[in-house]
């Protein structure tokens, strides 16, 4: 069966648009702090729809790396999209033609592929649309929303927000962790190896998009190597 | 520059997203590619998360009171909205704790 209501997709997209909302919030803040202004924000947030690779990216732009970095960073930062989408292009209906694809492809996130593959049967296009919509409103909106007021608010309110990016991180991660010891096992692997790379003199001097490179690799390449998956799921 | 870097960003995300999406239709076979992909996004999300989030705050203690939270939350299946806000409403706390001793 396809799913292909605008209705239930906006409905699925609200609670995606409320987190990244606040996640979007510390990233207009953060942006302004170092000096980006609040449209270049906003810009920045509405064409990458993305929260790792935009916090990674605005460190590449702040440390005035080179533009080789940038999209180094972004290539193994947001390298993940490339299997989501790989999945997602055979949950699409088949009735979503190329033009609606390459549409839906800039939205989507892990959140927003996470429900949608959470649904059984295939998706329609306009389901997908409606999915997308509220997270984009919600990113962009907060992102606006923190770099106009962000500067306003208490210090110890923004000390606070500091973490409600890793929170959402931390919220995809564990409960995955502890239901596969292999997701564990890297997770630990990552771990291990970015808090080497963070501490140790000689590592810590490698800039951090490049840390996040190699301790992926790394650590995915362990996984594949000891636990490769069993042909199975969709 | 800043539009230089905005463009490569956005440019790049696109494509990961958008080439496998209209390309690619048929399922990759070789596991440890499958495998290897499979595994990315909480290899890196790990990564990203720690130590970073130690400093992501005013004090590592605040924040490892937040992380705590947030991997408690995380083992009980709460949603990622509930997870975040409660990390940032430990870390607010336990400063504000800090603050009277």
């Amino acid at each position: 069966m396809v799913h292909n209501k605008i209705q239930s997709g906006l409905k699925d997209g609200i609670p995606i648009g409320v987190g990244y909302f606040s996640v979007s919030f510390t990233f207009g803040m953060m942006a302004v702090k170092n000096g980006i202004s609040p449209f270049h924000a906003v810009l920045i947030s509405l064409l990458n729809l993305t929260s790792a690779g935009q916090f990674a990216g605005l460190n590449v732009i702040v440390s005035s790396g080179s533009l080789m970095e940038m999209a180094l960073t972004q290539l193994v930062v947001n390298i993940r999209y490339a299997l989501m989408s790989l999945s997602l292009s055979q949950k699409l209906d088949s009735s979503v033609h190329i033009a609606d694809r390459m549409l839906i492809a800039y939205g989507n996130t892990d959140e927003i592929f996470a429900v949608g593959s959470s649904k059984s049967g295939t998706l329609g296009k306009l389901y997908m649309y409606g999915l997308i919509l509220f997270p984009v409103i919600g990113w962009v909106g907060g992102t606006l929303a923190g770099a106009v007021a962000g500067t306003l608010l208490p210090a110890d309110i923004i000390s606070a927000l500091g973490v409600a990016l890793y929170g959402m991180f931390i919220a995809i991660v564990v409960p995955m962790a502890k239901e596969h010891r292999e997701v564990a096992v890297v997770t630990v692997a990552a771990l291990v190896l970015s808090t080497i790379f963070y501490y140790l003199p000689g590592l810590k001097e490698i800039s951090s998009g490049f840390t996040m490179i190699i301790c992926t690799v790394l650590a995915s390449g362990l996984g594949a190597v000891l636990f490769p998956i069993k042909e199975k799921e969709s | 520059m800043i539009y230089a870097y905005i463009f490569v960003m956005a440019g790049i995300t696109y494509l990961i997203r958008m080439l496998p999406l209209t390309l690619i239709q048929k399922k990759i076979s070789n596991i440890y590619i499958r495998s290897f992909l499979y595994y990315i996004p909480y290899a890196c999300l790990t990564a990203m998360t720690f130590p970073a989030i130690l400093y992501a705050t005013k004090s590592p203690v605040s924040a490892l009171a937040g992380f705590a939270v947030a991997i408690l939350l995380a083992m009980k299946k709460k949603s990622l909205v509930t997870v975040a806000l409660f990390s940032c409403g430990a870390v607010f706390a336990v400063e504000r704790i800090m603050e009277m001793l």
